[in-house]
């Protein structure tokens, strides 16, 4: 690579500022361009939803460096850049205001879109997403004592925000489309076990739930339902997914299948880009599958991995996917992808502990959800990660037995 | 294993060498102070309790090779050294001298609060 070389990374979340990290950390001496629109250095996310609600950190304490770190590590970090194009024969990102910046590699990491509700009344003052520092301020004004709010999607963010909501006082309605909490993520056993202590603390629940309008004229003052039930509240809060933030790569004629379609080296079909975090799909080999995560390691391991990709070191990513929540005093942690698990097998591993092991069709350990008190749940849901990259086959009735070490039954050459 | 340091230690017992199986970890409460005491291939070790990140005891995560890897966000820390070497830590861990004698895991803490 010639001395003017550059490596630009278009976002500036977490993934896209820890492969800048990551490159200098793996000896790259020449330009890093960071390029980012949130108008504020990047900013770690999972805070938002729990710590900032709480009033327990300010979207400030997120940050994951200070300026010293851009300067010292000589990153050049834009956090107002608007990228209107990728020009991939002559290898330049051109920017709204027509500059164009040169790259030798370069990294899609934009991330993921929340996806807004499509009925009248979306619009309306007092509709909140989260997802970016912003959101998470403005949502923390309103989550005042006796405040009613209604939460649209029990996904993970709408569960965690219901919690930290019960936690600041307020009245949590939660309306979800489908059957059933965490549909993507969990079995319905995990999701069953959840939800129970939502509604100990007071959440209410109406699945299956079909939103005719939200209810207001300037303001929101209700969400009225297909079935005609009408809820009252104070804000709303809309967390039913993301969409990976393709357009520029689209645009680009790069290959896009849900999510930017990488290998598993985390290139695209162009071999000087490569696409990282929320924003791509990629084959695991576990799996084997394409798949995309939505969350923190992801992130984290992307980046380790892309950094020197782009540095031409070849590695294949092949982490197994692990995940964590809290609500209320539980902590959540989820290693592999339950989802794809067809059996269930619970170890009671605490009064309120449990970790829900799946298996697939072939009895293959697939994933592993961890709920309850963290000296409870994390070394077992930890093993339960090395197993699950095994794809180790283990008898259901170990895996429910607390008195069997789960450790004991990593193969050797793991540890 | 008697490791020499500038600043004034006392040693204090926490466990029995098998209390800690190998390649593991245990939590030890002293003074109101709280600990982790390591057993691994190249002998026992001991740093401050709690993780640097968030709270979280760092008994409570997993040993892995030569580093303890935090159980609520997967950080992890060079046990020897404490140096933290994966993210989200980035804060290195106070470690302590260890010595076993007669049977016991000694830890060296300051006799004053040197940290």
């Amino acid at each position: 690579m010639s001395a003017q070389a550059a490596m630009v990374i278009i976002g500036a979340g977490q993934c896209g500022v820890r492969t800048a990290a990551a490159l200098r950390e793996n000896g790259w001496e020449g330009e890093i361009t960071l390029l980012g629109n949130e108008g504020s250095a990047p900013y770690d996310r999972p805070p938002l939803s729990k710590a900032v609600l709480l009033g327990q950190r300010s979207t400030a304490q997120c940050a994951f460096y200070d300026d010293a770190f851009y300067r010292d590590q000589r990153i050049d970090l834009r956090v107002d850049a608007c990228v209107q194009q990728i020009d991939r024969g002559a290898r330049k990102v051109v920017l709204r205001d027509a500059r164009t910046i040169d790259y030798q590699r370069l990294l899609i990491a934009t991330g993921a879109e929340p996806r807004r509700l499509d009925v009248p009344g979306a619009n309306l003052d007092g509709v909140h997403l989260l997802r970016t520092a912003g959101d998470a301020n403005a949502l923390a004004e309103v989550l005042q004592p006796a405040r009613r709010i209604v939460i649209i999607g029990a996904g993970f963010i709408g569960l965690e925000v219901a919690a930290s909501a019960v936690a600041r006082g307020c009245e949590v309605v939660v309306i979800e489309a489908g059957a059933r909490a965490l549909m993507r993520a969990v079995p319905e056993v995990v999701a069953g076990y959840l939800i129970d202590r939502h509604r100990q603390m007071g959440v209410q629940f109406h699945f299956g739930a079909q939103i005719e309008r939200l209810l207001g004229s300037t303001r929101v003052t209700g969400v009225k339902l297909k079935d005609g039930t009408q809820i009252d509240c104070d804000c709303v809060v809309v967390g039913i997914g993301v969409n990976p933030r393709t357009e520029l790569a689209e645009a680009a004629g790069i290959d896009v299948a849900d999510g930017i379609a990488v290998d598993d080296t985390l290139r695209t079909n162009d071999p000087h880009i490569f696409a990282a975090g929320d924003v791509c799909s990629f084959p695991h080999r576990l799996f084997r599958r394409r798949i995309r995560l939505e969350c923190w390691k992801n992130a984290e391991d992307h980046a380790r991995i892309v950094a020197r990709n782009m540095l031409e070191r070849g590695e294949t990513y092949s982490e197994v996917p692990w995940f964590w929540s809290n609500q209320y005093d539980m902590t959540i942690q989820i290693a592999g992808l339950p989802a794809f698990g067809v059996q269930s097998v619970v170890r009671e591993t605490g009064d309120t502990s449990r970790i829900f092991f799946a298996l697939d069709r072939d009895g293959v350990l697939v994933g592993a959800s961890g709920v309850g008190k963290v000296s409870d749940i994390a070394r077992d849901v930890r093993v339960a990660q090395t197993l699950i990259g095994q794809r180790a086959c283990i008898d259901p009735a170990l895996l429910e037995d607390r008195s069997v070490k789960l450790k004991g039954l990593v193969a050797a050459e793991a540890l | 294993m008697s490791v020499e340091t500038n600043a004034k230690v006392h040693w204090i017992a926490a466990c029995a060498p098998d209390d800690i199986d190998e390649e593991d970890v245990m939590r030890f409460d002293h003074d109101g102070a709280s600990y982790a005491v390591y057993r691994i291939a190249e002998g026992y070790y001991a740093s401050d309790g709690w993780c640097t990140h968030e709270h979280a005891h760092l008994a409570d995560g997993f040993v892995i090779n030569r580093e303890i890897e935090c159980p609520l966000h997967q950080g992890r820390f060079d046990i020897p050294s404490g140096k933290a070497k994966s993210a989200p830590v980035c804060v290195h861990l106070k470690t302590y001298p260890v010595r076993v004698e007669d049977g016991e895991v000694l830890l060296g803490l300051p006799v004053q609060d040197a940290s």
